[in-house]
């Protein structure tokens, strides 16, 4: 599929309606990507059609919701290149995801381990470690960034050591937009025999990362910023760490045999998905990498890097206006202007149809660095255009001189 | 004047206005003329919380009467609070309690009662009452 942007509007119904009066200009996609029709379908088709409970019934019904559910877990493995389908578990999201590793850890961390965490963490990969530090008497590490927005890998180095048992680091920064250098931080960390997880909630909707290839110990996403539904992600775990870690959660469909003595768990993926899981947000999930695979992620860089080019160059134009995150980046702008609170050019732009994010974006720390209250963020998908970031920038205009 | 009389006199020049940029230019200059809290009370008892800006607000009583005076670090927060500083301020107790805020619908500002708008007039107007409660408590005992 060539890439035209018109057409690929026309695949998501709510891109063309009106917000206070003005045409829709969507721009808060790092906080959640909007859904096709070819997704919004797949939902409706799975309850009109084959709704059923999986892995536990014969009849046919059962069988078609579970073939379908299993496909999208095979659609995940290809595209992501995992060695193994069973590497792929269904969680209700990143955060989940998290979560359930650093459960896992409890265990086997002990007192004076260490683990280290970026400078530019979302919270849902910071207060689960300071939980499980607070368990397990383990010490959290910081991996200092500059001024750029960038981490510094001769710090990193430093701070590893035969101490380091994990190392967690975001793939992008949601409130920055950079891009991290995952591979060389995996394979550092491999040298000194500690795990990597990588948080990939903001990546997965702009690149296309291979498990294997990038040899990373555990990965997480949520498929609603990659115009999936909400409530359904992945964790993908090395099959060496699937079988080391203990289950989660405790209940149906993660057990091979119970009797009131003694369970004994299912084997990968199952041993960490308890319960009825979210059967219809899995298949659809697979229904949106579908629909990314076929715009093509060649094709999806290539637009939004020229959308966030267009963008830099056009808020720089506007004086006072300093952009956070300028490194390696992918399509986030995040910025404030001289004097004026981000809240304050929040409300303004949004009265003018626009959608963007104010506040910490969940990363206080980063906030702390800076010495900001917080910014306003605009995050473009491939489906948004050249006239709406002209839209942006003439909305962000007209909110400066209001406010100053 | 009265609570009552301070909101219609409100409604009233908010009525001129024909369109929002209009309302919130004007509320914007509102939030210029806040009589401003002084700087050593800026501190986390006086903050509001669920605010995405900071607020403080700071409260006397004199005379029977509740003086208000807050700030905040952004200027659409800082109209609000003003509009509502001016309706509040120098009032009873007994009278801040009783009162309605309907008057907000009015002017043109309903969508920033939404308790999940992140500006926190909800919370503002809460933190007023709880000033109120608490003096009008101290004067019946
Ligand atoms: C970098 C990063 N990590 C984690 C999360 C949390 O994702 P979810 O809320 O889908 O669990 C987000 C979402 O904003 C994010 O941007």
């Amino acid at each position: 599929m060539s890439f035209n942007i018109q057409k690929i509007r026309e695949d998501f119904p709510i891109l063309s309606r009106k917000v206070n009066g003005y045409p829709l200009v969507y721009l808060d996609n790092a906080a959640t990507s909007q859904k096709p029709q070819q997704v919004i379908d797949s939902i409706v088709d799975y309850y009109s059609n084959y709704n059923a409970n999986i892995h536990r019934g014969v009849h046919t019904l059962s069988q078609e919701a579970t073939d379908a559910y299993e496909s999208a877990r095979q659609k995940i493995k290809t595209h992501f290149n995992a060695k193994e389908v069973y590497e792929i578990i269904f969680t209700a999201g990143t955060t989940h995801g998290i979560n359930l590793v650093a459960n896992g850890f409890s265990d086997i961390l002990k007192k004076d381990d260490e683990i280290l965490v970026s400078a530019m963490e979302h919270h849902s990969n910071i207060v689960p470690w300071q939980m499980l530090c607070d368990r397990t008497g383990a010490d959290l590490k910081v991996i200092p960034m500059n001024e750029e927005g960038t981490l510094i890998m001769e710090e990193y180095a430093k701070l590893l050591s035969e101490r380091t048992k994990l190392v967690f680091v975001n793939h992008i920064s949601n409130a920055l937009g950079t891009i991290n250098p995952i591979e060389e931080i995996i394979q550092k960390a491999h040298e000194v025999g500690a795990a990597v997880l990588i948080d990939g909630a903001q990546s997965c909707s702009h690149i296309k990362p291979d498990f294997q290839k990038l040899d990373v110990d555990f990965y997480v996403t949520s498929a609603h910023k990659m115009c999936g539904p909400t409530g359904v992600g992945i964790l993908f775990m090395k099959e060496e760490w699937g079988n080391k870690l203990p289950p989660y959660q405790g209940g149906g469909e993660m057990i091979a045999e119970v009797t009131f003595e003694k369970t004994t768990y299912a084997g990968l993926p199952h041993k960490f998905e308890a319960g009825t899981p979210n059967i219809c947000g899995g298949i659809a999930f697979g229904a949106a990498i579908d629909y990314l695979n076929a715009i093509g992620f060649e094709a999806i860089e290539q637009h939004e890097n020229e959308l966030l080019e267009y963008a830099t160059e056009k808020l720089l134009e506007i004086d006072g206006l300093k952009i956070y995150g300028t490194g390696h980046k992918t399509s986030v702008v995040s910025f404030n202007i001289e004097g004026i609170h981000p809240y304050d050019i929040g409300t303004i732009v949004d009265k003018l149809g626009i959608a963007v994010r104010t506040g910490h974006h969940c990363a206080q720390p980063i906030m702390d660095f800076y010495k900001i209250p917080g910014t306003v963020r605009a995050s473009f998908a491939f489906y948004n255009t050249m006239e709406e970031v002209d839209a942006l920038v003439n909305a962000v205009k007209k909110a400066k001189y209001m406010l100053s | 004047m009265t609570i009552e009389a301070i909101q219609e006199e409100l409604i009233d020049e908010f009525s001129i206005f024909e369109d929002w940029m209009q309302r919130y230019e004007y509320m914007i200059d509102l939030g210029k003329s806040l009589p401003l809290i002084d700087d050593d009370l800026k501190n986390d008892d006086k903050l509001i919380k669920g605010c995405q800006s900071k607020v403080w607000l700071n409260s006397e009583l004199k005379d029977g009467k509740i003086i208000f005076t807050a700030d905040s670090d952004a200027i659409i927060t800082k109209g609000i609070i003003a509009i509502l500083v001016r309706v509040f301020s120098n009032q009873k107790p007994q009278e801040i309690l009783d009162a309605n805020t309907d008057f907000i619908d009015e002017i043109g500002l309903k969508e920033h009662l939404s308790p999940t708008r992140a500006n926190g007039l909800v919370s503002m107007i809460k933190q007023m009452k709880m000033y109120a409660l608490a003096y009008q408590t101290q004067i019946n005992n």
